[in-house]
Protein backbone atom coordinates (compact mmCIF):
# COMPACT_ATOMS: atom_id res chain seq x y z
CA UNK A 1 0.00 0.00 0.00
CA UNK A 2 1.54 3.28 -0.65
CA UNK A 3 0.57 5.07 2.08
CA UNK A 4 3.41 7.41 2.51
CA UNK A 5 2.25 9.99 0.25
CA UNK A 6 -0.68 9.89 2.13
CA UNK A 7 -1.37 13.22 4.06
CA UNK A 8 -3.60 13.95 6.46
CA UNK A 9 -4.24 17.79 8.12
CA UNK A 10 -5.76 17.63 11.46
CA UNK A 11 -7.03 21.30 11.78
CA UNK A 12 -9.82 23.16 13.92
CA UNK A 13 -13.37 21.92 13.32
CA UNK A 14 -15.04 24.13 11.20
CA UNK A 15 -11.17 24.98 9.52
CA UNK A 16 -11.69 24.35 5.48
CA UNK A 17 -8.79 22.02 4.98
CA UNK A 18 -6.42 22.73 2.33
CA UNK A 19 -6.87 19.37 0.47
CA UNK A 20 -10.68 20.13 -0.22
CA UNK A 21 -13.07 17.75 -0.80
CA UNK A 22 -11.84 14.19 -2.21
CA UNK A 23 -13.68 11.15 -3.57
CA UNK A 24 -12.75 8.32 -1.71
CA UNK A 25 -10.21 6.30 -2.94
CA UNK A 26 -9.96 2.61 -4.06
CA UNK A 27 -8.07 1.45 -1.01
CA UNK A 28 -10.41 3.60 1.39
CA UNK A 29 -13.57 1.78 -0.55
CA UNK A 30 -12.19 -1.61 0.54
CA UNK A 31 -11.75 -0.52 3.36
CA UNK A 32 -15.05 0.31 4.67
CA UNK A 33 -16.66 -2.72 2.97
CA UNK A 34 -14.30 -4.74 5.11
CA UNK A 35 -14.52 -2.78 8.21
CA UNK A 36 -18.82 -3.56 7.51
CA UNK A 37 -18.61 -7.03 6.67
CA UNK A 38 -16.48 -7.67 10.04
CA UNK A 39 -18.63 -5.00 12.14
CA UNK A 40 -21.58 -6.79 10.78
CA UNK A 41 -20.07 -10.65 12.00
CA UNK A 42 -18.91 -9.32 14.97
CA UNK A 43 -22.61 -8.33 16.21
CA UNK A 44 -23.37 -11.72 14.67
CA UNK A 45 -21.27 -13.75 16.75
CA UNK A 46 -21.56 -12.12 20.01
CA UNK A 47 -25.27 -12.08 19.83
CA UNK A 48 -25.89 -15.12 18.75
CA UNK A 49 -23.16 -17.18 19.14
CA UNK A 50 -22.48 -17.82 15.67
CA UNK A 51 -25.59 -20.08 15.12
CA UNK A 52 -28.51 -19.66 12.91
CA UNK A 53 -30.90 -20.80 16.43
CA UNK A 54 -29.27 -17.81 17.82
CA UNK A 55 -31.30 -15.81 14.47
CA UNK A 56 -34.36 -17.78 14.96
CA UNK A 57 -34.65 -16.65 18.41
CA UNK A 58 -34.80 -13.05 17.43
CA UNK A 59 -38.24 -14.02 15.29
CA UNK A 60 -39.54 -15.68 18.25
CA UNK A 61 -39.64 -12.15 19.91
CA UNK A 62 -42.27 -10.48 17.50
CA UNK A 63 -44.36 -13.91 16.74
CA UNK A 64 -44.44 -14.32 20.72
CA UNK A 65 -46.12 -10.32 20.89
CA UNK A 66 -48.60 -11.49 17.97
CA UNK A 67 -49.43 -14.57 20.20
CA UNK A 68 -50.29 -12.35 23.33
CA UNK A 69 -52.38 -9.50 21.39
CA UNK A 70 -54.36 -12.65 19.13
CA UNK A 71 -55.13 -14.22 22.34
CA UNK A 72 -56.15 -10.25 23.92
CA UNK A 73 -57.94 -8.52 21.25
CA UNK A 74 -59.29 -11.93 18.88
CA UNK A 75 -60.42 -14.34 21.99
CA UNK A 76 -60.96 -12.27 25.14
CA UNK A 77 -61.83 -9.02 23.47
CA UNK A 78 -63.81 -10.27 20.41
CA UNK A 79 -62.39 -7.99 18.05
CA UNK A 80 -63.90 -8.81 14.22
CA UNK A 81 -60.63 -8.08 12.51
CA UNK A 82 -60.73 -10.72 9.35
CA UNK A 83 -57.13 -12.87 9.35
CA UNK A 84 -56.10 -10.78 12.32
CA UNK A 85 -52.75 -12.92 13.35
CA UNK A 86 -51.54 -12.02 9.46
CA UNK A 87 -52.32 -8.08 10.36
CA UNK A 88 -50.78 -8.72 13.70
CA UNK A 89 -47.31 -10.12 12.50
CA UNK A 90 -47.52 -7.94 9.12
CA UNK A 91 -47.14 -4.49 11.29
CA UNK A 92 -45.09 -6.25 14.01
CA UNK A 93 -41.97 -7.40 12.54
CA UNK A 94 -41.06 -3.77 10.79
CA UNK A 95 -42.01 -2.36 14.22
CA UNK A 96 -39.75 -4.74 15.51
CA UNK A 97 -37.05 -3.38 13.33
CA UNK A 98 -37.80 0.01 14.46
CA UNK A 99 -37.82 -0.24 17.65
CA UNK A 100 -34.58 -2.75 17.88
CA UNK A 101 -32.72 -0.37 15.75
CA UNK A 102 -33.80 2.66 18.07
CA UNK A 103 -32.63 0.22 21.28
CA UNK A 104 -28.77 -0.94 19.64
CA UNK A 105 -28.47 2.52 18.10
CA UNK A 106 -28.23 4.11 22.36
CA UNK A 107 -24.87 1.23 22.10
CA UNK A 108 -23.35 1.92 18.82
CA UNK A 109 -21.14 4.67 19.86
CA UNK A 110 -20.94 4.05 23.38
CA UNK A 111 -20.21 0.68 23.49
CA UNK A 112 -17.41 1.26 21.29
CA UNK A 113 -15.46 3.79 22.86
CA UNK A 114 -12.03 2.29 22.81
CA UNK A 115 -12.24 2.46 18.99
CA UNK A 116 -13.55 5.71 19.14
CA UNK A 117 -10.69 7.02 21.15
CA UNK A 118 -7.96 5.09 19.33
CA UNK A 119 -9.15 4.59 15.36
CA UNK A 120 -9.62 7.42 12.49
CA UNK A 121 -12.41 5.97 10.56
CA UNK A 122 -15.87 7.34 9.79
CA UNK A 123 -18.12 7.07 13.31
CA UNK A 124 -20.96 6.38 11.02
CA UNK A 125 -19.92 2.67 10.04
CA UNK A 126 -20.53 2.00 13.56
CA UNK A 127 -24.32 3.00 13.57
CA UNK A 128 -24.57 1.58 9.70
CA UNK A 129 -23.20 -1.57 11.25
CA UNK A 130 -25.88 -1.89 13.13
CA UNK A 131 -28.51 -0.85 11.02
CA UNK A 132 -27.42 -3.41 8.75
CA UNK A 133 -27.90 -6.40 11.17
CA UNK A 134 -31.28 -5.22 12.06
CA UNK A 135 -31.98 -5.17 7.99
CA UNK A 136 -30.91 -8.69 8.22
CA UNK A 137 -33.38 -9.68 10.61
CA UNK A 138 -36.04 -8.03 8.72
CA UNK A 139 -35.77 -9.54 6.07
CA UNK A 140 -35.39 -13.18 7.08
CA UNK A 141 -38.89 -12.65 8.94
CA UNK A 142 -40.45 -12.02 5.36
CA UNK A 143 -40.58 -15.22 4.50
CA UNK A 144 -42.88 -16.03 7.87
CA UNK A 145 -45.22 -13.33 6.86
CA UNK A 146 -45.70 -14.57 3.24
CA UNK A 147 -46.27 -18.24 5.26
CA UNK A 148 -49.03 -16.75 6.90
CA UNK A 149 -50.60 -14.63 3.79
CA UNK A 150 -50.30 -17.71 1.97
CA UNK A 151 -52.15 -19.73 4.78
CA UNK A 152 -55.04 -17.33 4.45
CA UNK A 153 -55.07 -17.40 0.93
CA UNK A 154 -53.51 -14.19 0.01
CA UNK A 155 -50.55 -14.14 -2.61
CA UNK A 156 -47.91 -11.51 -3.22
CA UNK A 157 -48.49 -9.57 -5.95
CA UNK A 158 -46.20 -8.01 -8.95
CA UNK A 159 -46.36 -4.73 -7.35
CA UNK A 160 -43.83 -6.37 -4.47
CA UNK A 161 -41.18 -5.97 -7.21
CA UNK A 162 -41.57 -2.27 -6.39
CA UNK A 163 -43.14 -1.66 -3.27
CA UNK A 164 -41.26 -4.08 -1.14
CA UNK A 165 -37.92 -2.18 -2.31
CA UNK A 166 -38.82 1.05 -2.26
CA UNK A 167 -40.28 0.27 1.30
CA UNK A 168 -36.78 -1.43 2.49
CA UNK A 169 -35.19 1.56 1.78
CA UNK A 170 -37.43 4.35 2.94
CA UNK A 171 -37.23 2.26 6.24
CA UNK A 172 -33.36 1.85 6.11
CA UNK A 173 -32.84 5.74 5.46
CA UNK A 174 -35.46 6.32 8.53
CA UNK A 175 -33.36 4.38 11.02
CA UNK A 176 -30.23 5.09 9.89
CA UNK A 177 -30.70 8.43 10.29
CA UNK A 178 -32.49 8.29 13.47
CA UNK A 179 -29.73 5.78 14.90
CA UNK A 180 -27.41 8.48 13.83
CA UNK A 181 -29.38 10.96 16.29
CA UNK A 182 -29.66 8.60 18.70
CA UNK A 183 -26.17 7.29 18.91
CA UNK A 184 -24.57 10.60 19.20
CA UNK A 185 -27.38 12.05 21.60
CA UNK A 186 -26.83 9.45 23.79
CA UNK A 187 -23.00 10.05 24.29
CA UNK A 188 -23.90 13.38 25.32
CA UNK A 189 -26.62 12.77 27.38
CA UNK A 190 -26.21 9.35 28.63
CA UNK A 191 -29.60 8.95 30.03
CA UNK A 192 -31.52 9.20 26.11
CA UNK A 193 -31.32 5.76 26.55
CA UNK A 194 -34.22 5.41 29.39
CA UNK A 195 -35.99 8.22 27.46
CA UNK A 196 -35.84 6.26 24.04
CA UNK A 197 -37.28 3.07 25.79
CA UNK A 198 -40.10 4.70 27.11
CA UNK A 199 -40.90 6.64 24.10
CA UNK A 200 -40.80 4.06 22.01
CA UNK A 201 -43.35 2.23 24.17
CA UNK A 202 -45.66 4.93 24.10
CA UNK A 203 -45.09 5.03 19.93
CA UNK A 204 -45.87 1.65 19.62
CA UNK A 205 -49.58 2.02 21.41
CA UNK A 206 -49.94 5.17 19.19
CA UNK A 207 -48.49 3.57 16.21
CA UNK A 208 -51.67 1.50 14.54
CA UNK A 209 -49.66 -1.53 14.70
CA UNK A 210 -52.13 -3.63 16.57
CA UNK A 211 -55.47 -1.98 15.33
CA UNK A 212 -56.51 -0.89 12.17
CA UNK A 213 -56.02 2.41 11.57
CA UNK A 214 -59.64 3.22 10.81
CA UNK A 215 -60.83 2.36 14.94
CA UNK A 216 -58.80 5.83 15.57
CA UNK A 217 -61.18 8.63 16.28
CA UNK A 218 -61.32 11.11 13.89
CA UNK A 219 -60.34 13.65 15.60
CA UNK A 220 -57.42 11.44 17.00
CA UNK A 221 -56.37 11.20 12.89
CA UNK A 222 -53.93 13.56 13.22
CA UNK A 223 -51.60 11.41 14.73
CA UNK A 224 -51.09 9.68 11.86
CA UNK A 225 -49.10 12.66 10.60
CA UNK A 226 -47.55 13.66 13.75
CA UNK A 227 -46.37 9.82 14.57
CA UNK A 228 -43.18 9.25 12.10
CA UNK A 229 -43.15 5.66 12.15
CA UNK A 230 -47.04 5.71 11.65
CA UNK A 231 -47.16 6.07 7.71
CA UNK A 232 -44.23 3.20 7.09
CA UNK A 233 -46.57 1.12 9.43
CA UNK A 234 -49.53 1.43 7.68
CA UNK A 235 -47.44 1.12 4.14
CA UNK A 236 -46.31 -2.57 5.78
CA UNK A 237 -49.44 -3.40 6.36
CA UNK A 238 -50.81 -1.99 3.13
CA UNK A 239 -48.64 -4.49 1.19
CA UNK A 240 -48.65 -7.84 3.43
CA UNK A 241 -52.40 -7.14 4.92
CA UNK A 242 -54.81 -5.20 2.51
CA UNK A 243 -53.02 -6.08 -0.58
CA UNK A 244 -51.94 -2.89 -1.85
CA UNK A 245 -49.63 0.70 -0.74
CA UNK A 246 -51.66 3.46 -0.01
CA UNK A 247 -49.96 6.36 -1.92
CA UNK A 248 -50.47 9.05 0.17
CA UNK A 249 -49.01 7.20 3.21
CA UNK A 250 -45.92 6.08 1.39
CA UNK A 251 -45.64 9.69 0.31
CA UNK A 252 -45.80 10.60 3.82
CA UNK A 253 -43.04 7.95 4.97
CA UNK A 254 -40.40 9.30 2.34
CA UNK A 255 -40.72 12.64 4.06
CA UNK A 256 -40.66 11.36 7.22
CA UNK A 257 -37.33 9.04 6.27
CA UNK A 258 -35.78 12.25 4.42
CA UNK A 259 -36.33 14.60 7.46
CA UNK A 260 -34.78 11.86 9.52
CA UNK A 261 -32.00 11.40 7.80
CA UNK A 262 -31.35 15.24 7.69
CA UNK A 263 -31.70 15.69 10.87
CA UNK A 264 -29.45 12.85 12.24
CA UNK A 265 -26.27 13.37 9.93
CA UNK A 266 -26.49 17.33 10.63
CA UNK A 267 -26.09 16.39 13.76
CA UNK A 268 -23.88 13.74 14.32
CA UNK A 269 -21.95 15.95 11.60
CA UNK A 270 -21.73 18.71 14.39
CA UNK A 271 -21.05 16.80 17.06
CA UNK A 272 -18.68 13.83 15.58
CA UNK A 273 -15.15 15.68 16.38
CA UNK A 274 -15.79 15.44 19.83
CA UNK A 275 -16.88 11.50 20.65
CA UNK A 276 -13.53 10.97 21.24
CA UNK A 277 -13.24 13.35 24.19
CA UNK A 278 -16.77 12.41 25.85
CA UNK A 279 -16.77 8.68 25.52
CA UNK B 1 11.81 9.55 1.07
CA UNK B 2 11.05 12.68 0.85
CA UNK B 3 12.49 15.20 3.71
CA UNK B 4 9.17 16.72 4.58
CA UNK B 5 8.74 15.66 8.30
CA UNK B 6 6.66 12.55 9.00
CA UNK B 7 4.81 14.93 12.21
CA UNK B 8 4.26 18.58 11.60
CA UNK B 9 2.74 20.98 14.57
CA UNK B 10 2.08 24.03 14.07
CA UNK B 11 0.83 25.99 16.88
CA UNK B 12 -1.04 23.59 18.10
CA UNK B 13 -3.73 24.30 20.67
CA UNK B 14 -5.94 21.40 22.64
CA UNK B 15 -9.05 22.82 24.92
CA UNK B 16 -10.94 20.55 26.40
CA UNK B 17 -14.44 21.53 27.24
CA UNK B 18 -15.45 19.45 30.38
CA UNK B 19 -19.49 19.58 30.77
CA UNK B 20 -20.71 17.65 33.63
CA UNK B 21 -23.91 19.68 33.80
CA UNK B 22 -24.48 17.88 30.33
CA UNK B 23 -23.26 14.23 31.44
CA UNK B 24 -25.65 14.96 34.36
CA UNK B 25 -28.59 13.89 31.94
CA UNK B 26 -30.90 14.97 29.77
CA UNK B 27 -33.60 14.91 33.07
CA UNK B 28 -31.21 17.18 34.99
CA UNK B 29 -30.52 19.36 31.84
CA UNK B 30 -34.46 20.08 31.58
CA UNK B 31 -35.26 19.94 35.24
CA UNK B 32 -32.85 22.60 36.25
CA UNK B 33 -32.64 24.60 32.71
CA UNK B 34 -31.59 27.80 34.06
CA UNK B 35 -28.71 26.65 36.50
CA UNK B 36 -27.00 24.23 33.85
CA UNK B 37 -27.08 26.86 31.15
CA UNK B 38 -25.33 29.17 33.24
CA UNK B 39 -22.86 26.73 34.55
CA UNK B 40 -22.55 25.52 31.07
CA UNK B 41 -21.89 29.50 30.19
CA UNK B 42 -19.43 29.84 33.27
CA UNK B 43 -17.33 26.97 32.75
CA UNK B 44 -13.80 27.54 31.32
CA UNK B 45 -11.91 24.95 28.92
CA UNK B 46 -9.60 23.34 30.05
CA UNK B 47 -6.26 23.80 28.09
CA UNK B 48 -4.28 20.46 27.32
CA UNK B 49 -1.62 21.69 25.06
CA UNK B 50 -0.68 25.41 24.43
CA UNK B 51 0.91 26.74 21.65
CA UNK B 52 2.53 23.39 20.78
CA UNK B 53 5.16 23.27 17.66
CA UNK B 54 7.41 20.31 17.08
CA UNK B 55 8.66 18.67 13.86
CA UNK B 56 8.69 14.61 14.12
CA UNK B 57 11.21 13.71 10.77
CA UNK B 58 10.94 10.56 8.73
CA UNK B 59 12.00 7.78 10.63
CA UNK B 60 12.73 9.80 14.01
CA UNK B 61 12.05 7.89 17.14
CA UNK B 62 10.89 10.34 19.99
CA UNK B 63 10.05 9.46 23.42
CA UNK B 64 7.60 11.90 25.07
CA UNK B 65 7.85 11.85 29.26
CA UNK B 66 6.15 14.03 31.67
CA UNK B 67 3.91 13.60 34.69
CA UNK B 68 -0.19 12.35 34.04
CA UNK B 69 -1.67 14.79 32.73
CA UNK B 70 0.87 17.11 31.22
CA UNK B 71 -0.75 16.07 28.10
CA UNK B 72 0.97 13.31 26.29
CA UNK B 73 -1.77 11.36 25.38
CA UNK B 74 -3.63 14.47 24.17
CA UNK B 75 -0.42 14.93 21.45
CA UNK B 76 -0.63 11.00 20.24
CA UNK B 77 -4.24 11.44 19.53
CA UNK B 78 -3.76 14.72 17.80
CA UNK B 79 -1.55 12.88 15.70
CA UNK B 80 -3.59 9.80 15.66
CA UNK B 81 -6.60 12.21 14.04
CA UNK B 82 -9.28 10.70 16.81
CA UNK B 83 -8.66 14.38 18.53
CA UNK B 84 -9.25 17.57 16.54
CA UNK B 85 -7.14 20.55 17.56
CA UNK B 86 -8.88 23.74 18.93
CA UNK B 87 -5.73 25.47 17.22
CA UNK B 88 -3.34 25.29 15.27
CA UNK B 89 -2.84 22.29 12.40
CA UNK B 90 -1.14 19.03 12.96
CA UNK B 91 0.23 17.49 9.46
CA UNK B 92 1.05 13.35 9.74
CA UNK B 93 2.53 11.88 6.53
CA UNK B 94 2.35 7.96 6.13
CA UNK B 95 -0.54 5.39 7.55
CA UNK B 96 -0.70 5.40 10.93
CA UNK B 97 -0.52 2.70 13.76
CA UNK B 98 -1.89 4.01 17.01
CA UNK B 99 -1.57 2.01 19.89
CA UNK B 100 -3.18 4.58 22.59
CA UNK B 101 -5.13 1.97 24.45
CA UNK B 102 -4.66 -1.48 25.77
CA UNK B 103 -7.10 -3.62 23.62
CA UNK B 104 -9.15 -1.52 22.04
CA UNK B 105 -11.62 -2.33 20.04
CA UNK B 106 -11.19 -6.06 21.28
CA UNK B 107 -13.97 -7.70 22.31
CA UNK B 108 -14.53 -9.91 25.26
CA UNK B 109 -16.98 -12.54 23.65
CA UNK B 110 -14.85 -13.45 20.51
CA UNK B 111 -11.15 -15.29 20.44
CA UNK B 112 -8.19 -14.53 19.84
CA UNK B 113 -8.07 -14.88 16.58
CA UNK B 114 -11.70 -13.47 15.51
CA UNK B 115 -10.16 -10.38 17.81
CA UNK B 116 -6.98 -10.50 15.06
CA UNK B 117 -8.97 -10.36 12.46
CA UNK B 118 -10.99 -7.47 13.41
CA UNK B 119 -8.28 -5.32 14.98
CA UNK B 120 -6.28 -5.72 12.08
CA UNK B 121 -9.19 -4.48 9.72
CA UNK B 122 -9.80 -1.75 12.00
CA UNK B 123 -6.42 -0.62 12.27
CA UNK B 124 -6.58 -0.43 8.10
CA UNK B 125 -5.25 -3.60 6.48
CA UNK B 126 -7.86 -5.03 4.05
CA UNK B 127 -9.31 -8.35 5.13
CA UNK B 128 -7.12 -10.29 3.10
CA UNK B 129 -3.75 -8.58 4.35
CA UNK B 130 -5.10 -9.98 7.53
CA UNK B 131 -5.71 -13.55 6.87
CA UNK B 132 -2.57 -13.40 5.02
CA UNK B 133 -0.05 -12.36 8.27
CA UNK B 134 -2.71 -14.00 10.41
CA UNK B 135 0.05 -16.85 11.30
CA UNK B 136 2.71 -14.54 11.82
CA UNK B 137 0.71 -12.50 13.89
CA UNK B 138 -0.10 -15.63 15.93
CA UNK B 139 3.36 -16.75 16.30
CA UNK B 140 4.81 -13.25 17.04
CA UNK B 141 1.90 -13.04 20.06
CA UNK B 142 3.24 -16.55 21.44
CA UNK B 143 -0.23 -17.39 22.36
CA UNK B 144 -0.76 -20.33 19.80
CA UNK B 145 -2.56 -22.64 22.71
CA UNK B 146 -5.06 -19.64 23.80
CA UNK B 147 -5.90 -17.87 20.48
CA UNK B 148 -8.87 -20.11 19.97
CA UNK B 149 -10.35 -19.58 23.04
CA UNK B 150 -12.36 -16.08 24.12
CA UNK B 151 -10.65 -13.02 25.38
CA UNK B 152 -12.62 -13.01 28.08
CA UNK B 153 -10.46 -16.08 29.39
CA UNK B 154 -6.99 -14.01 28.77
CA UNK B 155 -4.84 -11.86 31.75
CA UNK B 156 -4.65 -7.94 30.92
CA UNK B 157 -1.07 -8.96 29.76
CA UNK B 158 -2.05 -11.39 26.89
CA UNK B 159 -4.93 -8.96 25.84
CA UNK B 160 -1.54 -6.60 25.57
CA UNK B 161 0.48 -9.07 23.53
CA UNK B 162 -2.29 -9.62 21.25
CA UNK B 163 -2.79 -6.20 20.71
CA UNK B 164 0.47 -5.39 20.40
CA UNK B 165 1.61 -8.55 17.99
CA UNK B 166 -1.34 -7.04 15.58
CA UNK B 167 -0.12 -3.64 15.63
CA UNK B 168 3.59 -4.38 15.01
CA UNK B 169 2.29 -6.51 11.88
CA UNK B 170 0.25 -3.58 10.59
CA UNK B 171 3.64 -2.19 8.11
CA UNK B 172 2.93 1.53 9.98
CA UNK B 173 5.06 5.01 8.49
CA UNK B 174 4.06 6.18 11.97
CA UNK B 175 3.81 3.66 15.35
CA UNK B 176 2.01 5.34 18.11
CA UNK B 177 2.55 3.68 21.31
CA UNK B 178 0.60 5.15 24.45
CA UNK B 179 2.45 3.55 28.01
CA UNK B 180 0.69 0.36 26.22
CA UNK B 181 3.33 -2.21 27.21
CA UNK B 182 3.69 -1.97 30.87
CA UNK B 183 1.86 -4.96 31.29
CA UNK B 184 3.19 -7.27 29.61
CA UNK B 185 5.87 -10.16 31.42
CA UNK B 186 9.27 -9.27 30.93
CA UNK B 187 10.15 -11.45 28.29
CA UNK B 188 7.43 -9.92 26.16
CA UNK B 189 8.42 -6.15 26.71
CA UNK B 190 12.12 -7.44 25.64
CA UNK B 191 10.64 -8.92 22.75
CA UNK B 192 8.51 -5.80 22.01
CA UNK B 193 11.88 -3.42 22.77
CA UNK B 194 13.51 -5.41 20.26
CA UNK B 195 10.77 -5.07 17.75
CA UNK B 196 10.96 -1.03 17.72
CA UNK B 197 14.64 -1.66 17.96
CA UNK B 198 14.02 -3.36 14.38
CA UNK B 199 11.60 -0.37 13.68
CA UNK B 200 14.04 2.07 13.76
CA UNK B 201 15.99 0.92 11.46
CA UNK B 202 13.43 0.03 9.02
CA UNK B 203 12.70 3.94 9.37
CA UNK B 204 9.43 3.59 10.56
CA UNK B 205 8.69 7.13 12.90
CA UNK B 206 7.57 6.68 16.46
CA UNK B 207 6.51 8.14 19.13
CA UNK B 208 6.52 6.32 22.50
CA UNK B 209 5.24 7.30 25.58
CA UNK B 210 6.28 5.80 28.54
CA UNK B 211 7.33 5.87 32.41
CA UNK B 212 10.17 3.56 32.09
CA UNK B 213 13.26 5.89 31.10
CA UNK B 214 15.40 2.95 30.56
CA UNK B 215 13.19 1.30 27.16
CA UNK B 216 13.40 5.49 26.55
CA UNK B 217 16.74 5.36 26.32
CA UNK B 218 16.82 2.32 24.53
CA UNK B 219 14.10 3.24 21.53
CA UNK B 220 14.63 7.40 21.00
CA UNK B 221 16.87 9.72 19.09
CA UNK B 222 14.92 12.33 21.10
CA UNK B 223 12.90 12.51 24.31
CA UNK B 224 10.18 15.35 24.97
CA UNK B 225 9.61 16.15 28.13
CA UNK B 226 6.28 17.74 28.83
CA UNK B 227 4.59 19.83 31.39
CA UNK B 228 1.32 21.30 31.85
CA UNK B 229 0.55 20.77 28.19
CA UNK B 230 3.92 22.64 26.79
CA UNK B 231 7.08 21.26 25.74
CA UNK B 232 9.46 21.43 28.72
CA UNK B 233 12.43 20.38 27.08
CA UNK B 234 12.94 18.60 23.77
CA UNK B 235 16.99 16.86 23.29
CA UNK B 236 19.31 13.98 23.22
CA UNK B 237 17.43 10.98 25.78
CA UNK B 238 20.43 11.60 28.32
CA UNK B 239 20.47 14.82 29.16
CA UNK B 240 16.39 15.42 29.14
CA UNK B 241 15.69 12.05 31.00
CA UNK B 242 18.67 13.18 33.60
CA UNK B 243 16.88 17.37 34.04
CA UNK B 244 13.15 15.03 34.58
CA UNK B 245 14.93 13.05 37.17
CA UNK B 246 16.69 15.70 38.72
CA UNK B 247 13.06 17.85 38.46
CA UNK B 248 11.06 14.96 39.75
CA UNK B 249 13.68 13.64 43.06
CA UNK B 250 15.67 16.74 43.88
CA UNK B 251 16.87 15.85 46.55
CA UNK B 252 18.44 12.24 45.30
CA UNK B 253 20.28 14.63 42.24
CA UNK B 254 21.71 16.87 45.24
CA UNK B 255 22.99 13.93 47.25
N1 LIG C 1 -11.54 13.92 27.28
C1 LIG C 1 -11.11 14.83 28.17
N2 LIG C 1 -11.95 15.74 28.68
C2 LIG C 1 -11.53 16.67 29.54
N3 LIG C 1 -10.26 16.77 29.98
C3 LIG C 1 -9.37 15.89 29.51
C4 LIG C 1 -9.73 14.88 28.59
N4 LIG C 1 -8.63 14.15 28.31
C5 LIG C 1 -7.62 14.68 29.02
N5 LIG C 1 -8.05 15.73 29.76
C6 LIG C 1 -7.22 16.56 30.63
O1 LIG C 1 -6.13 17.04 29.89
C7 LIG C 1 -4.93 16.91 30.61
C8 LIG C 1 -3.92 16.10 29.83
O2 LIG C 1 -4.36 14.79 29.77
P1 LIG C 1 -3.53 13.63 29.05
O3 LIG C 1 -3.14 14.09 27.71
O4 LIG C 1 -4.34 12.38 29.14
O5 LIG C 1 -2.24 13.52 29.99
P2 LIG C 1 -1.14 12.38 30.09
O6 LIG C 1 -1.39 11.38 29.05
O7 LIG C 1 0.13 13.11 29.95
O8 LIG C 1 -1.27 11.81 31.47
C9 LIG C 1 -5.29 16.29 31.94
O9 LIG C 1 -5.32 17.32 32.91
C10 LIG C 1 -6.66 15.73 31.74
O10 LIG C 1 -7.43 15.90 32.92
MG1 LIG D 1 -1.86 9.33 29.19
Amino acid sequence: MDACSQLIENTPPGARSAAGWQWPSREQLIYYRDLLAVLVAKEFKVRYKSTVIGYAWSLMHPLAFALVFFVLFKIVMRFDLPAYSLFLIGGLFPWHWISNTVTSANFAFLGNSSLIKKVRFHRATLVLASVLNELVHFAISIPIVVGFMIYYGRYPTVSWFWWLPALVVMQFAMTFGLALLIATVNLFFRDLERLSTIIMHLLFYVTPVIYPYEKLPPNFRWVLMADPFAPLVLCWQGLFYRGSVPGEFAALAALWALVCCLVGYRVYQALVWRFAEIV
Amino acid sequence: MSSDPAIQFRHVTKEYHVENAVLGGLKNLVLHLPTQIRAMRARKPFCALQDLSLEIAQGESLSVIGRNGAGKSTLLGLIAGVLRPSAGTVVTRGRICPLLELGAGFHADLTGRENIVLNGILLGLTRREVLARLDEIIDFSGLAQFVDRPLRTYSSGMTARLGFSVAVHLSPNILLVDEALAVGDLEFQQKCLARMQQFRSDAVTMVFVSHDMESVARVSDRVAWMDGGRLREIGPPQQVIEHYHAFVHPTVAAA
